[in-house]
């Protein structure tokens, strides 16, 4: 009894249970934070994974058999009590019933493109090989067998293998003529437009200032005719290429056992994933990741890619970090070095430290009121009263949200770009001002560098943030869709007064916004992975620069 | 650019009649010195004068104020706060604490060698070149040479002289002492401070050291504080002695440790307190 309490006693004063107790409160922070990784990228992953199409015969409440064709999405257990209630008839020894949820796509002819089957109502199901799937660029995906292929009016029938080469080189065709369509359109025509509008706006200008001289109007007149008539030459190429590009079609039979024409000029893709062995589904995912990746999203971003929402974040991310450097690490030398210690740089700290806790959609109220309408409505007035009554930078735009989100980060840079310079030893200084520097030499040439990992490590933790936070950006800036980036071809090249995209936002709108709610559920998973993943890029390209910094700095350890 | 010949200056090596020197033989005249450390006294009245061209040791025991007069000299103070100085230290006959003197060019002229060395963590060559860059010197060639010339200067350069462009920290403790002393008779200082030089460095360092102080006299007029008696003794011509902010005796070396004046003096020197 006696020994055994000893054994307790000392086995509590080793220490060990302190030990314990801390690794197993890392051990559990670990695996929350790892096992949020693996949910969102794996449910994220599998998404791009193309699944096997099954055909299904189904017995309908009238009693008739029913093929329907689809992916299964779900596979659910339903109490057998609650579908009884809702009038199936379920033999009364089974209590679950197996229900799965099957993505039938085939928008336009049904009703619904997602639809639960009962277990028991499915008399066969089986995974056809010539079952094909064809992504589309409206209406989402449609299931089916190839009928027969037109090309150039000639309609071809027979083998599969031959149907698919077919049409495989029909759809090369048309990706072709799509992106000659698409280089004409993103380049010449919309710099046609571009140029239009500047000379709109010149006119404008002229008409304000009272400045517009006949000569003048004759002159803009003119670049207008040479524009439109550019213009008009374009307009007659893009209409050729789409006209060409409608060409051909595809007809497939679909699970109601129709034939349907689906024309090229609308299929993306399309492939017969039964056929498939692991390697060649390994190789479509990552071209699937790929696209999803690059690619603008289309049908209210339930389809398609999240390119622009990855350059908006990281574009007003950099432009963020540009902004708050300069000023987070002036105001922190201003306050270490040259304030005096005393209870007002006292409280002026105070106040910094507690600006980082302020809830951020208050300072995104506050870069709507101030920035936008204030400084943006007044720099309008100012710069561009021809564009008006449309606001240029009156309205919410990437410049805002950037400078909203450098003054949320901006303590964060302060606090620790200062406890970087507390942490340079006064000799370096004496050693600098003794050899006939002033502060304000020692502070550019032995200061500033020797604090740069701490300036960096501010920054980290700023970029961190910002890339994260959604709620302000919706009143600065962020847009569900934004037909152009912030950075394009046309002079400057950089349109800081555009809206843009949010990967953070994209997450918030395809989850809780869209019009369909089972398609936009793993692209929410998608995009969070790829979100956490454009942070964790962010901050490691970070992280690098300045541990190389530490390196060359690493003096002063001692 | 530094040439380390004897200079033409009478001063070198002569016993001098401390009480007694020229505004030619000074270097710095002191005169009625405090120094208050917000409510408390460092200094007290130090009046002296510091001759030029040779070594002038200050000794005492800790916290006797030698440190803080020698940081006197070239306005170190300044960046403590409420330190309040009266007085004048007069450099060629120039008040340093004058406002219309400015700051940065007295300590081009006075340059200072700190307790623990503090070369910047930037190569051999930038630590060196430094002040020189600070003054607006660009010219390759006008550097190059420079930098040679103070670390010949310091007894660096055979040690250093295949990684001039290597980061300075890679350095020992004493080669490190040795650049900084470069670096400070890179920019040709009238008058050189050393501040406890040798107090953290091994005696072998502490020799090559001692031994550059004495050719650095050829030169400069070097004001050293050490605590270490012998070494005052042993590379110094002129001794202070100092004692709770006060300076108690000052005269030629040699007196001071033979026949010094004050008993005070006496009890130190002969290790009886301190």
């Amino acid at each position: 009894m006696t020994i055994g309490t000893n054994v307790m006693n000392s086995w509590r004063k080793s220490g060990s249970p302190m030990i314990w107790l801390t690794s197993g409160a890392v051990s559990i922070s670990l695996i929350a934070v790892i096992g949020l990784l693996i949910l969102i990228a794996w449910r994220g992953l599998v998404y791009f994974w193309p699944s096997t199409i099954y055909q299904f015969d189904v017995v309908n409440p009238q009693g008739q058999v029913e093929t329907v064709i689809g992916e299964v999405y779900e596979i659910d257990s339903i109490p057998a009590q609650r579908l009884r209630e809702n009038g199936h008839n379920i033999p009364s020894e089974v209590t679950e019933v197996e229900s799965k949820l099957v993505k039938t796509g085939n928008r336009e002819f049904v009703e619904l493109d997602f639809r639960w089957l009962l277990g028991p109502t499915i008399t066969k199901q089986q995974a056809l090989p010539n079952l094909a799937v064809f992504e589309r660029n409206k209406n989402g995906n449609f299931y089916g067998f190839i009928n027969s292929v037109t090309v150039d009016g000639k309609k071809k029938t027979g083998e599969m293998a031959t149907l698919v080469a077919t049409l495989d080189d029909a759809l090369a065709r048309v990706e072709t003529l799509q992106e000659q369509a698409d280089e004409l359109q993103s380049s010449e025509i919309n710099s046609i437009n571009y140029k239009l509008e500047k000379i709109r706006l010149k006119q404008r200008r002229y008409e304000i200032d009272n400045e517009l001289t006949p000569e003048r109007l004759a002159d803009l007149d003119a670049q207008r005719k040479t524009l439109n008539d550019k213009y008009l030459v374009h307009e007659a190429k893009l209409f050729k290429f789409r006209n060409e590009m409608t060409r051909d079609f595809v007809t497939v039979k679909d699970m109601r056992g129709e034939l349907v024409d689906i024309n090229l000029s609308y299929l993306l893709s399309f492939n017969l994933p039964n056929q498939m062995g692991v390697i060649t589904k390994f190789g479509h995912w990552l071209v699937n990741i790929g696209s999803f990746v690059m690619d603008d999203p289309r049908e209210a971003n339930t389809e398609g890619g999240v390119f622009p929402a990855i350059f908006g974040t990281i574009f007003m991310v950099m432009l963020m970090a540009v902004i708050v450097t300069p000023f987070g690490v002036v105001a922190a030398i201003y306050l270490h070095e040259y304030a005096k210690k005393n209870v007002f740089t006292k409280f002026i700290r105070i106040a910094v430290i507690n600006l980082a806790g302020v809830p951020s959609v208050v300072y995104g109220v506050f870069g709507l009121g101030f920035f936008v309408y204030i400084l943006g409505g007044s720099i309008d007035e100012l710069f561009y009263p021809e564009s008006s009554p449309s606001p240029v930078f009156g309205s919410p735009g990437v410049m805002w949200s950037a400078l909203t989100l450098a003054i949320l980060t901006l303590p964060v840079v302060i606090v620790s770009t200062e406890e970087g310079l507390s942490r340079i030893p006064i000799s370096l200084r004496q050693g600098s001002l003794a050899l006939g520097a002033t502060k304000a030499e020692t502070l550019w040439k032995v200061i500033i560098p020797m604090a740069s990992p701490a300036i960096m490590t501010g920054l980290i933790l700023a970029v961190a943030r910002a890339a994260g936070e959604v709620a302000p950006l919706m009143l600065v800036g962020v847009v569900k869709m934004a037909p152009t980036l912030p950075v394009d071809g046309n002079f400057p090249f950089f349109h800081l007064d555009r809206k843009f995209m949010h990967l953070g936002f994209h997450i918030y709108d395809v989850g809780f916004q869209s019009p369909n709610v089972e398609a936009a559920r793993p692209l929410v998973f998608a995009s969070s992975f790829l979100l956490v993943t454009v942070i964790v890029g962010l901050n490691m390209a970070a992280i690098r620069i300045r541990n190389l910094l530490r390196e060359k700095y690493r003096s002063l350890e001692h | 650019m530094i040439n380390l010949e004897p200079t033409d200056a009478a001063t070198q090596d002569q016993v001098l009649d401390l009480a007694n020197l020229t505004d030619e033989q000074t270097a710095f005249s002191i005169e009625d010195l405090d120094l208050f450390y917000g409510d408390k006294q460092a200094l007290k009245g130090v009046s002296m004068r510091i001759p030029k061209g040779q070594v002038t040791a200050f000794i005492g025991p800790s916290g006797c104020g030698k440190s803080t007069l020698l940081r006197c000299m070239n306005r170190m103070n300044d960046l403590i706060d409420n330190c309040n100085i009266t007085g004048e230290i007069k450099l060629e006959q120039q008040n340093i604490f004058d406002r219309n003197v400015d700051v940065a060019t007295l300590r081009r002229r006075v340059g200072m060698v700190f307790q623990r060395p503090n070369p910047f963590p930037k190569s051999i060559y930038e630590n060196v070149v430094y002040g020189l860059r600070l003054q607006g010197v660009k010219d390759r060639r006008v550097l190059d040479k420079a930098v040679e010339e103070s670390l010949r200067g310091a007894a660096l350069w055979d040690e250093v002289k295949d990684r001039l462009h290597d980061n300075a920290l890679g350095l020992s403790g004493g080669q490190q002492q040795r650049l900084v002393i470069a670096r400070a008779i890179a920019i040709e200082p009238e008058v050189l401070l050393l501040d406890e030089p040798t107090s953290a460095l091994d005696p072998i360092s502490t020799l090559v050291i001692e031994e550059l102080i004495t050719e650095l006299k050829n030169k400069f007029t070097v004001v050293i504080v050490t605590h270490n008696m012998q070494q005052a003794a042993r590379v110094s011509d002129n001794t202070a002695f100092m004692y709770m902010g006060e300076l108690i005796e000052y005269s030629d070396t040699n007196t001071l440790f033979t026949t010094p004046a004050k008993k005070q003096t006496e009890d130190y020197i002969t290790g009886r307190y301190g």
